[in-house]
């Protein structure tokens, strides 16, 4: 094992794949010699040349367009749209073609196409560059939806991702590129669908995705100074769910806690708290409870920002009524 | 100029009859209720899809539009495959789950028709742009319309393509009317071609209505993709002898006599055989024999298309993912 950033082992992930899959290539905006808005793929126009490592401009539609058409004849791109805002952009694209065009030819079609992008607040980015926007994606069928919080699960999910027939939104955090973790000295693929829990426990199930499952295991600790023993699952994989370990968790726990730092209404925590109704209602002894941003633009101001996004001793505040909820 | 030989005269007088007789009995089953969904018809506009088609190989890719049977039988689609989807039956190209806007067929390249105008644009630059890195000699096509050319995704996508120097054909049909907004209220071009110079590519104009212009011209832009030269805005003005849809007359933002001026006129069909009549030594009888046995291998596609068997309710929900990932 060794101790490597976010951005290092995503960068890993795509170097060994295009190592391995001359089909593989990356286009995106300043991608190059810019190395990526976040640095992911500084230097690797020297290593793959500019055929494989293709700047694009700012034409988010046809980055998309241009992808699909790619995947869809023999080749397995990995397109980035440098921010998830941008996705917007693009959304013909992603929701009308990208995640059509397979059902819409009755299965003639393999997707081989990874749209990586970044979400998420905290650097005072404001409105239109710190959104989390993975609700949108996982409700349209034909995609599937990764947000990878460590760099373990980056690595070994963009890796499994690349290799995919599917279309994919690999979703990272700008706030996580920094962030140092362990991962083998070997490869290692990690397969889609399988949620990790990232801290055992037993009275509260605390489902976080993202930068929210750092938060989260920081209120775990803080919990349990005050005897309250909680359970972190990060599902990793939005779409395919793994739905088991969530039920398993709260059917031990028979307490759960979603949290998210997009919007709360409407927003992943809905659907998640839906499923979990319906499978293990008689193993709640609470209400299920979100923590998840005010229902507001991402504001510029840092003392404003860190109001309207979640935190830390929002989760362990919301995990105390939890626990000591009476029936 | 390129002239093409007699034979291939004939196989484009073929061609475009057997579009024509598909459109006419499609619009004929509609009418008495036995298609589902929306039905455009590409009546009048022939020449553009056969002429451009006429240089294409069997591995070259087109991506096409709403009113797409013109581009799909012109680049290889058979009839009955097509007939049955659009009875949307099993053994439709897209087994029922697409319909006459979606048909696709991996083996001869057509990588779709589509819903959304202008979408398919990018799409076709994909496919150059997979062509150019396997570096496999194929061409790609997009075949869009008047109104498309006012959407982002063209002038993005002409950009990139030109920037790339992909091998690719833009193919605009100017049938002068976007659905039913008539040329001159949606653009204040009137020659789609001059907006070519802006992404500094070879644009032409050519009478769209003249089987014999449409491939001398696409003989040029075809052979400059193919040897390297780059894409081509191929600009073709056409006519819609029809109205948008089945169901629009065609008759509210245009005179009748209009119509029935271009019909006389610029029936793409009828310029062909006077030329072959004319200068080939080809008899009326000869085109009437080939048109009775046209007519009669579309009566078998009818059958077969009819007595298809309809796809199960359940059958909806496969082909959505790869992998075995269930919807």
């Amino acid at each position: 094992m060794r101790s490597i950033t976010y951005r290092d082992a995503l960068k890993e992930a795509l170097i060994e794949e295009m190592e391995r899959d001359e089909a593989v290539f990356l286009m995106g905006e300043d991608i190059a010699e810019y190395g990526g808005a976040y640095k992911v793929t500084d230097g690797l126009f020297k290593q793959f040349g500019k055929d494989r490592i293709r700047n694009t401009p700012i034409s988010e539609a046809a980055i998309i367009g241009t992808a699909l058409g790619a995947a869809v004849t023999g080749m397995r791109p990995v397109a980035e749209l440098m921010y998830i805002d941008f996705t917007a952009v693009g959304m013909d694209q992603i929701v009308n073609q990208v995640a059509k065009i397979r059902y819409m030819v009755g299965g003639q079609l393999d997707v081989p196409l990874v749209i990586r992008t970044q979400g998420g607040a905290g650097r005072s980015s404001a409105a239109q560059h710190a959104q989390s926007l993975e609700a949108w994606f996982v409700h349209i069928p034909g995609l599937l939806v990764v947000m990878p919080s460590t760099p373990y699960d980056a690595k070994g999910l963009l890796k499994t991702a690349i290799r995919s027939d599917n279309p994919i939104m690999f979703i990272e955090h700008k706030l996580l590129y920094t962030e140092e973790g362990e991962i083998p000295d070997d490869e290692y693929t990690i397969p889609l669908g399988e949620a990790e829990v990232k801290r055992e426990g037993e009275d509260i199930t605390i489902l976080a995705t993202s930068r929210m499952v750092l938060k989260a295991l920081a209120a775990a600790d803080e919990l349990a100074d005050e005897g309250i023993s909680a359970e972190i699952v990060d599902p990793r994989t939005l779409m395919p769910l793994d739905k088991d370990t969530i039920y398993n968790s709260v059917k031990k726990t028979n307490r759960l806690l979603i949290a998210h730092e997009a919007v709360g209404r409407a927003g992943f925590g809905a659907e998640i708290a839906a499923l979990v109704v319906r499978e293990a209602f008689d193993y709640l002894d609470a209400p299920i409870e979100r923590v998840a941003a005010a229902p507001v633009p991402v504001p510029f101001a840092p003392v404003m920002e860190n109001f309207v996004i979640p935190d830390t001793p929002q989760i362990v505040e919301a995990a105390r009524k939890l626990v000591r909820y009476e029936i | 100029m390129s002239k093409p030989s007699k034979e291939q005269m004939l196989f484009m007088y073929r061609k475009m009859v057997e579009i024509r007789q598909f459109e006419e009995a499609a619009g004929t089953l509609y009418q008495s209720g036995q298609l589902p969904g929306f039905l455009h018809l590409y009546i009048g506009e022939e020449a553009t899809a056969v002429g451009v088609c006429a240089h294409l190989k069997d591995d070259d890719y087109i991506t096409s539009t709403h009113r797409g049977h013109g581009h799909l039988i012109a680049k290889g689609g058979k009839r009955d495959r097509m007939m049955a989807e659009l009875f949307a039956r099993t053994t439709g190209y897209c087994k029922g789950k697409g319909g006459s806007m979606h048909i696709a067929d991996k083996e001869t390249g057509i990588l779709g028709a589509n819903g959304v105008v202008g979408a398919g644009i990018p799409l076709a630059a994909g496919a150059a742009l997979s062509a150019k890195i396997r570096g496999t000699n194929q061409i790609a096509v997009s075949f869009f319309g008047d109104g498309a050319t006012n959407q982002g995704v063209f002038h993005e996508t002409l950009n990139l393509a030109a920037v790339w120097e992909l091998p690719v054909v833009f193919v605009c049909e100017n049938n002068r009317f976007g659905m039913g907004t008539p040329q001159h209220e949606h653009q204040r071009v009137e020659d789609i071609s001059v907006r070519a110079p802006a992404y500094d590519i070879p644009g032409v104009t050519v009478d769209g209505n003249d089987v014999l212009k449409v491939y001398a011209e696409a003989h040029e832009a075809v052979v400059r993709a193919r040897e390297g030269g780059g894409p081509t805005l191929l600009n073709c003005d056409t006519y819609r002898f029809r109205g948008h849809h089945i169901g629009d007359p065609g008759t509210s933002y245009r005179d009748r006599e209009e119509v029935q001026e271009q019909e006389r006129q610029r029936d793409p069909i009828r310029r062909l055989a006077q030329v072959l009549t004319e200068d080939e030594g080809v008899t009326q009888e000869d085109l009437e024999t080939l048109e009775a046995e046209l007519a009669n291998e579309l009566e078998e596609a009818l059958e077969f298309a009819k007595n298809s068997p309809e796809p199960l309710p359940e059958d909806a929900l496969e082909d959505v993912y790869a992998d075995e990932i269930q919807p």
